[in-house]
């Protein structure tokens, strides 16, 4: 590294203080030198951005020699294998190109993170991404009870493992749980818990996380209701802001319809207050996107952005701007949430669990064996995501909730939902 | 058909689970759904416990083949399993489109059929074809 990376969170203060909005790719390649060229052309991008090592799937699920032979093999994997490619490779592929402009965070999805925040540290990397709960249920089959206290670890190594100066940043992905049909008020709530879990082990620089869902003045009170709560919530002194996620579910297969969907959710980082977004590609519905497409993504959004106007600056209250909505329908469903669970333990590890075990946090369409599986969602006639069941959660489902059965067409026009609104007002229409 | 749905060793996604699981209880199967994750060992595990009529396996993680050769090797190593159906569909590569030399590896090493992404029509005709078998014998 030329000269130190600044801290994570301090670059993207950094930004939403001269109002840009910090654009982040989804990217990682098992070749290194194919790895170093995303980063080289993330960094080369006429936008304001931070780079991404995604690490691939063997590496996520701990499966250490599965990467290595998939290395040795000359496979190539879905992501970066940090914790099998040595340690001087990873430092070299960093090294030219980590500096004070452009900071680095590693994303991966382990229920247990030990290895790769170990590894990571050692590359000298203090920027990543996961959590407890957000890391374990939706996408895998970790008892709650181990990935609870494996991430427990994980930020005691994160928080101790930083070089000398650094502000090691954990980004909850609470926000995003199975990436869609999750009402709001659990993504808000779960995001809050995982930080306050975050800043109990130690972490002093978090970000709480919001992935865009089908609805925009919904969105917006979910963003608003997020930077009130952290606020309310964390510890005095530690570092926060919130990034957004670019429409998780079934994206449009149109070049045009995902080009819109992806602006829609820049103007809505803007407008509510995120300062950094998750960017997604025209490629999104067909494969992994290539480079190019990544570039073209982090442009468009930031162009967007641009338009958009200026973030509101940190010291603005999460109540400003147009159509501010502070105690609106997702922040008390959040808070009644959050101050739910807080209320069963003061460690909330104890109380993330607690809160599973009783049901108090039900992720709607999750089949992990320690999630309830008793809520479920629905997307109302006007677009907004609600309730039609939602278990033994301290919330009430939504009264006009279609009690008909789900079938396998409903969950698939539900989860078309947003692709086809972006595919349908791309297409040409017809005259007359 | 009493029928095992499975994700992948390394494949951590569920939408294709949980519409699959609904798919097939509407074609009027019975569908244990194993979710996400599931490497070689917990599959022939499941199997010995549930004894299911056909193994579904779905993947989109861009390791299907890879995962998916593992899982049906393993399932074609014990006696136990060694001649239970199994099929396998999705997004299989991480290049986007169908690999016809993975295919081939696969149905070599002993699924019985290898489908597209989103191929349902495929699906459900292997089905019926199954089902029709068992009327007859």
């Amino acid at each position: 590294m030329s000269t130190a990376p600044p801290p994570f969170g301090a670059f993207v203060a950094a930004g939403a203080s001269v109002g840009r909005l910090v654009v982040q790719p989804r990217m990682g390649f098992s070749d290194p030198g194919a790895m170093r060229d995303g980063l080289t052309r993330t960094k080369a991008a006429t936008a304001t951005t931070v780079g991404t090592l995604t690490i691939d799937s063997y590496t996520r699920v701990g499966d250490l020699t599965a990467a290595r032979d998939a290395v040795a093999e000359g496979a190539r994997l879905n992501g970066y294998p940090i914790a099998t490619h040595p340690r001087a490779v990873t430092r070299s592929l960093l090294d030219a190109v980590m500096d004070d402009g452009f900071p680095v965070q590693v994303r991966h999805g382990s229920s247990r993170p030990e290895a790769i925040i170990r590894a990571l540290t050692a590359a000298g990397l203090d920027a990543t991404e996961g959590g407890p709960v957000s890391y374990c249920l939706p996408y895998g089959r970790t008892p709650l009870r181990e990935s609870v206290a494996s991430w427990a670890r994980g930020c005691e190594l994160l928080a101790d493992g930083a070089r000398p100066g650094g502000v090691p940043h954990l980004e909850s992905f609470g926000g995003c749980l199975l990436g869609q049909l999750c009402p709001p008020g659990l993504l808000v709530a779960m995001s809050v818990l995982e930080c306050v879990f975050f800043a109990r082990y130690g972490l002093r620089s978090v970000s709480l996380s919001y992935a865009q869902q089908t609805d925009r003045a919904q969105d917006e009170e979910a963003v608003r209701a997020l930077r009130r709560l952290a606020g309310e919530f964390l510890p005095a002194g530690v570092d926060h802001h919130v990034v957004l996620y670019t429409y998780m579910g079934v994206y449009p297969r149109t070049e045009q319809g995902a080009t819109r969907l992806l602006e829609s959710s820049a103007r809505l980082a803007v407008r509510a207050g995120a300062q950094r977004l998750l960017v997604k590609t025209t490629a999104e519905a067909l494969r992994i996107p290539t480079v190019e497409e990544n570039v073209r993504a982090l442009e468009t959004a930031a162009a967007a952005a641009a338009l958009a106007g200026s973030p509101p600056s940190p010291g603005e209250g999460p109540g400003a701007g147009p159509g501010a909505d502070a105690d609106s329908e997702v922040y008390q469903e959040a808070r009644t949430l959050v101050e739910t669970v807080l209320g069963l333990h003061t460690d909330p590890s104890r109380a993330l669990l607690m809160a599973f075990e009783r049901g108090l946090l039900d992720v709607p369409f999750c089949l992990h064996p320690d999630n309830a599986g008793r809520s479920r969602s629905f997307i109302d006639p006007a677009g907004r995501l609600r309730w039609s069941r939602t278990g033994s959660m301290p919330i009430r489902p939504d009264a006009g909730a279609d009690a008909t059965e789900l079938t396998a067409s409903g969950l698939l026009t539900a989860l078309n939902h947003v692709a086809e609104r972006y595919d349908r007002a791309a297409a040409p229409q017809p005259v007359g | 058909m009493k029928i095992l749905l499975s994700g992948t060793a390394s494949d951590s996604h569920t939408w294709n689970l949980v519409y699959l699981g609904l798919f097939l209880e509407e074609l009027g199967h019975e569908v244990t759904n194993l979710g996400p994750c599931v490497t070689p060992e917990l599959l022939v595990a499941s199997c010995r416990r549930h004894s299911p009529d056909l193994v579904v396996l779905s993947s989109v993680n861009g390791h299907g083949y890879r995962d998916g050769l593992a899982a049906v090797e393993r399932l074609r190593a014990e006696p136990a399993t060694a001649a239970l159906p199994v099929v396998i569909g999705g997004k299989l590569g991480v290049a986007g489109c169908r690999q016809e030399a993975d295919v081939t590896a696969l149905l070599r090493a002993g699924c019985d059929a290898v489908f597209g992404d989103g191929d349902l029509d495929a699906l459900r005709e292997f089905l019926a074809a199954r089902d029709r078998d068992r009327v007859a014998t």
